[in-house]
């Protein structure tokens, strides 16, 4: 059955939270929500992924404003410390040290947990605010770019991450379409936690199998609806597409690997603002997304 | 044991594929892969034996104790990971909590406890050849710094006398690399020709720099965009970042992956590429700082 796809769809008032992950780092996730955010038009893109943000490299936003995440941390008032080492013995990540008569603490392992500040009987401790990463908030032609940045050196980009989500609630009546990063661990759990669908992008390589099912098991785990973009497609066999029928996976698009489309993405341009044919192929995938979470 | 990990930033750009060629090339007796939360060198390393698989435990995690919660909310309150929630009991989010400990030091009726947790597997296949070093994170979990120090001491105390380390790193700059980047001798970094690679390369260069760790840069699928493979080389060139050299695009890449081989196990020019880069890398890691290189 051949299905019609519209030029353009109406997503307007229509404020479906859409992650976009793939396990795999490189496999095509900023590609994917990059793209579909602009096909959607009038929409919001998150760019998750702090640790290496590209989506604003395609989206080249204007009107850039930006507003710094910082965590709490502890500082010793050395003066008013007893040297009892209550806060020593209490830091599960062993964030302080008393080392010849002297409070030291480990800025990098700390976890910003508040409780040695908590328990210090002489009051010794004291919050300070330490920068870790930034947010960006600027304008692509209808899509709103939100991107977080954690600065090099820091270990966790959780912060910046619901940083982002807080800011960009605004949004009620916009679609949203959040950039993950790769992997499965606490900062994907974080990105994805408050998506209503799930696209799980996938490479046709044994790694990229690989990755994909870890993703598969995360997204069920968390009992999101979800669909698959098989990527970089050339033609004879596609180990992803094997598993995705395997598993049941719905697909819900396909991009060929072609070399049009890779000089588009490696100079950060946006295929569907480029050419109508990939507008097409993302156009479908919007369709099929909005349909199942409607259904 | 000189250590080698090979990092990227980006994802995708040929971390694995080079390292697993590294691996056969040099004959290195230890090897690891510190991407624990996708690894997938394990997938190419064609190890035959058994390997042996133990539990990683992270920190416990709290668990609140219902029949004494008096639901005064203080927990919740005192909580900086929105770990614990409200319905009609008071509940921990087990993906949440970092196992701080705050909740149970507020908690003024001892409901709170706090139970071991699995965070994932440490995996170690020892043959007579090499030592084989990986782990999986659990799904959704924190801790994978700390998986990845384990894995590096698995591999350091199981081959001991290995002259030669080389370590798969992960993508990103946050914990997990940060981790991988104690104590090794070199990085070598795998560029992409992209907008988004150099992007990447950079905070990953500036990220190494931090730890003051000797780092080349080699350029893979390099033909896919010349102009951006010059820029890296530009870039690279006036910051004294040693090249190891360019690898090009290649479609048996892909095939030797999906039948689980190296680039170096079947005649390819992405494989006969990399033996350049890969003994470029060498004559890096084993030079003398003071000496310069040919």
């Amino acid at each position: 059955m051949k299905i019609s796809i519209p030029d353009s769809i109406t997503m307007e008032k229509n404020n479906i939270k859409i992650a976009v992950l793939s396990g795999k780092g490189g496999a095509g996730k900023t590609l994917v929500s990059v793209n579909l955010a602009s096909a959607a038009e009038g929409s919001v893109y998150i760019d998750c992924d702090v640790e290496e943000p590209n989506g604003y490299l395609f989206f080249k936003p204007d009107g850039v404003a930006e507003e710094e995440v910082s965590v709490d941390m502890p500082y010793v008032f050395q003066q008013a410390c007893n040297g009892c080492r209550r806060c020593v013995d209490f830091c599960k990540f062993n964030a302080l040290a008393y080392i010849i008569n002297k409070l030291i603490i480990f800025e990098e392992v700390c976890h910003s947990c508040g409780g040695c500040l908590l328990l210090c009987p002489a009051k010794a401790l004291l919050k300070k605010k330490k920068v870790i990463g930034r947010i960006q908030k600027g304008i692509s032609e209808k899509v709103e770019i939100y991107t977080g940045i954690l600065n090099i050196g820091e270990a966790s980009g959780i912060p910046i991450i619901k940083r982002l989500f807080d800011r960009s609630a605004v949004y009620e009546d916009k679609p949203v379409f959040i950039d993950c990063p790769p992997g499965s661990a606490c900062i994907v759990m974080e990105s994805i936690k408050k998506a209503d669908y799930c696209v799980l992008v996938a490479e046709p390589t044994l790694f990229g199998v690989h990755d994909l099912d870890m993703v598969y098991k995360l997204v069920r785990l968390f009992n999101k609806p979800y669909g698959a973009v098989l990527n970089k497609c050339i033609p004879g066999e596609n180990p992803a597409e094997d598993y995705c029928t395997q598993k049941g996976i719905r697909i819900i698009g396909r991009v060929d690997f072609d070399s049009e489309l890779g000089i588009i993405n490696s100079n950060a341009k946006i295929a569907v603002r480029e050419n109508e044919k990939y507008k097409k192929i993302f156009l479908s995938m919007l369709q099929k997304i909005t349909g199942e979470v409607r259904a | 044991m000189k250590q080698l990990l090979i990092l990227s930033g980006k994802g995708g750009t040929g971390k694995t594929t080079i390292a697993s060629a590294f691996i056969r090339l040099s004959g290195a007796k230890a090897c690891a892969d510190c991407d624990v939360d996708a690894p997938n060198l394990h997938l190419i390393m064609g190890q035959t034996s058994v390997p042996a698989i133990t539990d990683y435990y992270g920190l416990p995690k709290a668990e609140i104790n219902t029949e004494l919660c008096v639901k005064c909310g203080i927990c919740m309150e005192n909580c900086r990971f929105d770990a614990i929630s409200a319905d009609t009991d008071y509940k921990v989010d087990a993906f949440a909590c970092e196992g701080c400990g705050v909740c149970e030091l507020v908690c003024t009726s001892g409901a709170v406890s706090f139970k071991p947790a699995v965070a994932g597997e440490l995996i170690l296949y020892a043959g007579e050849e090499m030592v084989f070093s990986t782990a999986e994170l659990k799904m959704g979990s924190g801790t994978s710094g700390k998986l990845v120090m384990e894995v590096k001491k698995q591999m350091k105390s199981s081959a001991a006398n290995a002259g030669l380390a080389i370590i798969d790193g992960s993508p990103g700059i946050g914990c997990p690399v940060i981790a991988s980047l104690s104590g090794v001798d070199m990085v070598l970094i795998v560029a992409e020709p992209s907008v988004s690679g150099i992007s990447d390369m950079k905070r990953i260069i500036e990220a190494a720099g931090m730890f003051r760790i000797k780092t080349a840069v080699c350029i893979n699928k390099c033909d896919t965009d010349p102009e951006n493979t010059n820029e890296i080389e530009s870039y690279c060139m006036a910051g004294n970042l040693p090249l190891a050299g360019r690898i090009p695009f290649d479609t048996n890449a892909v095939k030797a992956i999906n039948r689980g081989q190296t680039i170096v196990d079947i005649d390819c020019v992405s494989g006969r590429a990399v033996k350049d880069v890969f003994e470029r890398t060498m004559k890096i890691l084993y030079r003398q700082d003071n000496e310069a290189v040919v």
